[in-house]
Formats: structure tokens, sequence, C-alpha cells
């Protein structure tokens, strides 16, 4: 396939689109070569996932032509699309999870016997012949929904191979895994592309697209910004150009000492049914500290745990000098603590109400008498809110679901500070969002600390905790292996290093303790 | 996402001594269970006697046919509550259109009657976009009251002994006819569900639609499918009442969803969509049978049995629900 006649799998020249008065893409080109991946960059509103739709034929374009495999598509539907060898891996949305493995693999391409009945037999051994052919380890008899996140990705991926696709689009792939398993999606990536696959990859981690892309094309505002081979470009060009001028990144943020000497929460010897084992952690006021640890190392485990999600079978869990029982939810929040989630669609915000319903949810007791909501109590709340944490909405009526996807993770915050907690505990703050986004919520996270709150703050993005961090703990398999000062972390060296330079630094060093302590213990 | 904020899933005492299975088999030991139960407590009353325990299959072969339609229904995440009232119209436009036009134009109203009443249902839901449960709710009222409005609330007598016979009357050696309806319908249906396009469909489509719409399935064109199986067996099963009782009558099938749905979700098929055997199905509307004959012989009124039926359905609901979150 990589000497096929046409240079191009994909070869999107000028395309233009708009939504009513909105031009969400402008004269946009993405050309994708066959057996390359190749990133697709750009911040929340750059037109990443218009141009996708307008690729898998769920968006007629406006303007423009678009060629997949040498072969112009003019119909511009989904149907078309998938026949011309295009498709998406979505996040967990393709698989059944009532059906297993083979039968997903095959879902409405069925292998059928002679008689024309469905072969499940013959499904499985070609489900097992081609997890082998590509180096995959997952049991074809296994119902879809009993897979861990890596192995039900990697499943559809086989699937959308079985199903003939030569353009793989791969949409934040890595969100859901762990290391082992990112590296597992690499090495399996790397095959395919030897095979002739051309992959699209959008990711917000830079590490990743660093590691294995071979070209990138960066959009901004709807307008196509460069497109260049990774070889070309560093981190700080391509932060520069998807945030454009304005913003520093992370690597800018003040992390002034705001620790006081009361101590807000305590855990001693704290375990969980599986995780966490053994824990001992103190907060004090005015702290951030942060959790490391790979998935599945136990750091939701302890989110769940102090939100009375799951239950402690031993030791105590001392809040503002008084020893708890958190049983639920109620009585976590009871105690001041609240929980910002990482899943904020589903369980942090109902998207279809709006932006002052949402913040004023979990505090309607307090702005209310007597069973009646006081609608100025109501208004003011939220006005004061949406002023303080400056997010971007058209009214404070307009529907959650309007706004962009920083700004809905600012109305979760909203909604929960609105109930003034001593303690916040933030699982995975900026997952998805994008990097300017990101540096407001960190900088958010450092006005909650200056007003005195505990913060716990829960990531896999290395930069996002040594930015928002006063210490780090890492934790592997349920336990705490390291609490280290986010001092530790400086390169002692270094003097004439910019302070995107320390990041990287502190990214590499936090990092490889995550290796070691994973290896070693 | 996996580790999202659920909570941490611990292995149940089932699981963790290899009962994995025991409530995917419930129906099987439940049904053996109540058969000793009332063969030991209403033998003496005529229970085991083969004339009684083929009456059970006569009394049950309209549920169970119905059931083999509804796990499609249900597989696929929608719901039918118009089939009780499907029957009943078909019967009645079986009747008064034999009674013009004799046997062959009769067979043909009452199977109209139930794909008319499925492809307005389908129609409905998956056009406009109303959820079945309500489309259904809805239909369950207008058929009712259209059955109610040509008969005039009356019996609708059919005088061929033909149609009587094979349409639930007739024997063929002792076994009755209706047997054969309900075994033809069981093979028919489990063979579809388990080994056809279609019924892998169904089933992706009631296991996620979203996932199922996305590998490229119409899950739309599934759902009214399904709907349409649903309205055509329940017409099937009015005639098969009406062949029984020699007449054609608004009343007949009154109250028959209730029943179909217990059927299905004992026998497996999760109300939840994505799962669902029809060979369960049979069994569960055949234990249904068994406890509304057991309750007749015990002496029990129509209202007890009412009551008796309504706590089988909770029961069976509990049971779905409880394996949804292992």
């Amino acid at each position: 396939m990589t000497n096929a006649p046409h240079d191009f799998a994909v070869k999107m020249t000028g395309i233009g689109k708009s939504f009513g008065p909105t031009k969400v893409l402008d004269d946009v080109n993405l050309e994708v070569r066959s057996g390359e991946i190749h990133a697709l960059l750009g911040g929340n509103g750059a037109g990443k996932s218009t141009i996708l739709k307008v690729l898998r034929g769920v968006h007629r374009p406006d303007a423009g032509t678009l060629e997949v495999l040498g072969k112009v598509l003019t119909e511009h539907t989904p149907e078309e699309s998938k026949r011309a060898g295009i498709a998406m891996i979505f996040q967990e949305m393709s698989l059944v999870p009532t059906l297993t493995v083979a039968q997903n693999i095959f879902l409405a391409n069925e292998l059928k016997t002679n008689s024309g009945l469905i072969d499940d037999k013959l499904a499985v051994d070609r489900a097992i012949e081609l997890f082998k052919s590509l180096d995959v380890d997952v049991d074809p008899m296994a119902e879809a929904g009993s897979l861990g996140a890596g192995q039900r990705q990697l499943t559809e991926i086989v699937k959308a191979i079985a199903q003939k696709a030569r353009v793989l689009i791969l949409d934040e792939p890595s969100t859901a895994l762990s290391t082992h398993d990112v590296e597992k999606l690499f090495a399996f990536l790397t095959k395919l592309k030897a095979e002739g696959v051309a992959i699209i990859y959008v990711s917000h981690r830079m590490d990743e697209i660093m590691k294995i892309a071979d070209r990138a094309t960066i959009l901004r505002d709807g307008r196509h910004v460069i497109t260049a081979p990774l070889s070309e470009l560093t981190l700080e060009s391509i932060i520069e150009h998807i945030v454009g001028k304005q913003s520093r990144g992370l690597s800018g943020i003040q992390r002034e000492d705001t620790r006081r000497s009361e101590t807000l929460l305590e855990l001693k010897n704290v375990s969980g049914v599986h995780k966490p084992r053994d824990l001992n952690l103190t907060v004090h006021a005015g702290e951030v500290v942060g959790i490391a640890g790979l998935l599945g190392s136990g750091r939701s485990a302890i989110a769940r745990l102090l939100f009375g999600i799951d239950q402690k079978i031993s030791g105590d869990i001392v809040v503002a000098g008084k020893t708890v029982a958190l049983n639920s939810p109620a009585e976590a929040i009871a105690h001041g603590i609240a929980l910002i989630p990482e899943d904020r669609l589903r369980q942090g915000v109902v998207l279809e109400h709006s932006v002052a319903d949402n913040i004023s949810l979990s505090v309607f007791d307090r702005i209310s008498k007597r069973g009646w909501i006081s609608q100025q109590k109501w208004s003011d709340l939220a006005a004061e809110k949406i002023k303080s944490l400056k997010v971007k909405t058209a009214s404070a009526a307009a529907a959650v679901r309007t706004l962009s996807g920083g700004n809905q993770q600012k109305v979760v915050l909203a909604k929960w500070l609105a109930s003034d907690p001593r303690i916040v505990i933030f699982d995975e703050p900026t997952a998805g969002i994008d990097i300017g986004s990101k540096s407001e919520i960190i900088q958010l996270i450092r006005e909650l600390a200056r007003q005195g709150k505990a913060i716990i703050v829960i990531s896999s993005e290395l930069n996002e905790l040594l930015a928002a961090c006063d210490r780090i703990l890492v934790m592997s398999d349920g336990r705490l292996l390291r609490d280290m000062r986010r001092d530790a972390f400086e390169d002692p060296t270094a003097g004439d290093h910019t302070a995107a330079g320390n990041m990287q630094f502190a990214e590499r060093k936090l990092q490889t303790i995550l290796q070691e302590v994973r290896n070693h213990g | 996402m996996a580790e999202a904020l659920t909570p941490s899933p611990t292995p149940s005492l089932a699981t963790r001594i290899g009962l994995t299975d025991w409530r995917q088999n419930i129906i099987y030991i439940g049904f053996v269970g109540i058969f000793i139960f009332f063969a030991i407590t209403l033998g003496h009353k005529g229970f085991l006697d083969t004339n009684n325990l083929l009456n059970i299959v006569r009394q049950t072969a309209p549920i169970a046919i119905m059931a083999v339609a509804m796990t499609y229904v249900l597989a696929a995440g929608e719901i039918d509550l118009s089939i009780g009232a499907v029957a009943g119209l078909a019967s009645v436009a079986a009747a008064m259109a034999m009674d013009i036009g004799g046997v062959p134009l009769g067979i043909l109203a009452g199977v109209a009657t139930g794909i008319i009443v499925g492809v307005i249902n389908g129609v409905i839901s998956t056009r406009i976009g109303i959820p079945t449960f309500l489309t259904t709710l809805a239909m369950m009222g207008v058929a009712k009251g259209t059955s109610m409005w040509v008969s005039g609330t009356k019996a609708v007598p059919i005088l061929s002994d033909g149609y009587n016979w094979f349409f639930g009357g007739g024997y063929i050696g002792p076994l009755p006819v209706l047997l054969f309806w309900m075994v033809i319908a069981a093979a028919i249906g489990h063979v579809v569900l388990r080994r056809t396009t279609f019924g892998r469909w169904v089933l992706a489509t009631g296991g996620s639609e979203t996932a199922a719409r996305y590998s490229g399935v119409n899950t739309r064109n599934i759902k009214f499918k399904v709907l349409i199986i649903s309205s055509f067996a329940a017409a099937i099963a009015g005639m098969l009442y009406a062949g029984r009782f020699q007449t054609g009558r608004f009343q007949l099938g009154e109250g028959d969803e209730l029943s179909v749905i217990a059927a299905a979700v004992l026998g497996g098929t999760s109300l939840f969509g994505g799962k669902g055997t029809v060979i369960g199905s049979i069994m569960g509307a055949l234990m249904i049978g068994l406890i509304n004959n057991g309750l007749i012989l015990a002496g029990l009124e129509f209202s007890q049995q009412l009551i008796a039926r309504g706590a089988i359905i909770i029961l069976a609901v509990a049971i779905s629900q409880n394996r949804k979150s292992t």
C-alpha cells in the first residue's frame, strides 16, 4: 500500500464549513499519507472534530474537495466514507457490551455458514487469527462489557481493521489507558502503519504525539496553521501554534506558598476493600497535594473513599481534627468535602439545564426558605460564580450543553464551590480540555488554596500536577510509595533554564519515578 | 474512565463460589421446583393428569407465542404494551371478516390487523420518536376501543369447524394443535435470534444502540421490525384464542401483556435490552401457566390469581436487575 498510485490516503483541500453565521472551518487542508501516523492538533473550537466529521461524511462541506485513496467523495454520507475505508475509533462507543468480542468484531459484517446462518465459531477462529497477526491479547469469547479499557480499545481497532478500514481516526485514544496499555497501543499502531494503514491521531497529550506521530497538522480557530513532520517541530512550537500568542502554557503558573499550619485532612493507616492499602496522608489548609500513579494504581480509589462512594475497611479518617465516618457522599459533603469528578458530563453537570441551575444544584437548601427558592439569591450566586470563574457563556440561563468543554468544567467547579467546601478533591480536572482552559483551571486551584482550602489533585497529566501542586505523592498498586515536595523536581544544575525547560525537566523526573515505583515497588 | 467514580466491583458470593450462571438457570430450577410442589400438594386434585398437563399447554400457547416476539422487543431495548388489546382486536377482525368472506378472508383480516398495528407503532416510535412505552400504551386503548366499537362489544361467533380446529381447538392424536403452534414459534424464534443477522442486530441494538449504529446497524429499522413482529404474534395469539373459544371477542387477550413480559423476563430476557433467549421465554410462559393452573386447582379466585401474577413479575424484575449489577 505504501507504493500505491495515490500519494495521499486522505486529501482534503480548501474545506469550508459554517453553522449559521459561525464559520467553523475556513479553507482547511488535511493531507494524510498511507502508512503514516498523522497528528491532528488544536485547542477546543479549533475545528478538529468538525473536519473529522466532514471526513466521516457526517457533515457536508460548504467548500472544498475530499479525496480518499484516490477516489473523490461526493455524496458526503457516513456510508460513503465507510465504503471508502474510513473508520473512527470511538471511545467506548462502538462495542456492544452484551455481545462477545468476536461477535462485536464482525457486527454488521457477520460471517455465515453455507445455509446463511451466523457462524459464531468461524468468527471466533477469525478473531483469534486477527489478534494473533496483530499481536493483541484479547479473549474473543469474552463479553465486551467485561474488558478493561485497554483491551476494549484494541478490540475496537481490530474491529475496524477486520472491516477493511484503511484510514483510522483515533480521538484521544489514550485517555482511559494505563501507560502499559498505551505502549501496547503504540506498538499496535506502528504495526498497522507498516501495513499501509493511514492513522489520524487526535490528542491533547503532546508527549504521545512527539513519540508516535510522523507528521502533524495544527488547526486554530477553524484555520489551517501548519502541516509539518514532527522532526521539524518542538513541543514549544507546537504549543505556540495551538494556543497562538496569548497563553504561555502551564509552565508560567505561579505557585506561592499558601500552606497554613492547620491540618484539615488526615488519613491514618486507611485501607479500602482492594485499594488503597495502609494509606497515611496529611493535607494542610492552603496546600495542594497531587497524587500521581498509573491507571489502576489506586489514585481514584482514594477519591472514592474520601467521598463516601467506597467503604474503608480499616484505619481512621480525620477531618479538621474530628475522626469521621464517610459512609455516603451526603456525609462527605456534610463534612465539607467536595469531589470534582473525572467524567464531568455524566457525573458533574446536567447538560440540558442552565448554567445557573447547575451551579445552584447542590445548595438549593441554602438559597431557599421553607422550600421556596429565592430568585434573588439564585441569580446572585450564579452571577458571582460566572464572574469569579470566568465562565464563558451567553447568559446564566444558557444550557450547559452549549458551552465548550473547558467552560463546562468550570460550571462543575462552580457547582461544588457554591457549597463552600473545606477539602476539594479534583479527579483529572482537565481531562480532554484545551491548554488555555487548562491553565485557567490550574490557576483556579491555586486560588482555592490561597483561600485556605485543602486540595487533592489526582491526575495522569504530569505537567498539570507539577504546575498545580505543592507536594506530589506517587502511588502504585494501592500503596503510597513516594511523598515529594515540588522543589524536589527542580533541576539543581539549572539556572538559565526557561520556565518551559524547567517544566520539561520536572516532568521527565516524575515520569521516571512513576516507572521506577511500578517496576520495583 | 475505567477508573471512573463507580464503586469498585466486589465479586458477589455467587461468582466466587462458581454459581455465576444460577440466575440464568433459575427459570428451569423454578419450573421444576414449582412442578414438584404442585405434584405433591395438588396431586390428589388431578394436577398430574395428562389432561390437566395438556390443558396447561393449551392455555399457555398464546402467551408463549407472544412471549417469543416479546423477547425480540425487550432484547432490542423496547417494550410493547399493546399486544393484549391487539390480540382481542385480531380475534374480532378475523371473526367478522370470516362471517363476510369465509375462512381465507378471516385469516387475512386477522394477520393484517397485526401488521397494520405494528406498522403504526413502528412509525410513531421510530419516525416521530415517541418512546415505545408511550406509543404502545396509547395503542392499547386505541386497539381495545376499535374492537369494542366494530363488534358493538358483542361476541362474534366463528362457525367454521376447520378454522376452529386449526387455530386452537384441534388435536393431532392426543396432542393439542396449540402445542404445535407453540413449538414452531419457539423453533423459528430461537434460530432467528441466535443464528441470523437480524437476531444479532436486535441484540446489538438493545445492548448499546450507539455502538450498533456506529457499527452500521440500522437500529431504527430493527426497532420498526420488532414492533411489527410483536403485533403480528399478538394477532396470531388472538386468532388462536378465537379458534379455541369459537368466537371473536374484544376481551380475549385482555391483560396478557403483563403475563407475556413476565414470561420473557423470568426466562432471562433483560428489560434493559441486549440479552434474551426464546427458549427461556417459552419456559417462563409455561411456568406462569403452571402457577395459574395450580392456583385454580387450589381453589383461588381470579382476584387472587392477579395478585400472584403481579408478585411474580416483581420477583422476575428483581432478579433481572440483580444480574445487571453483578
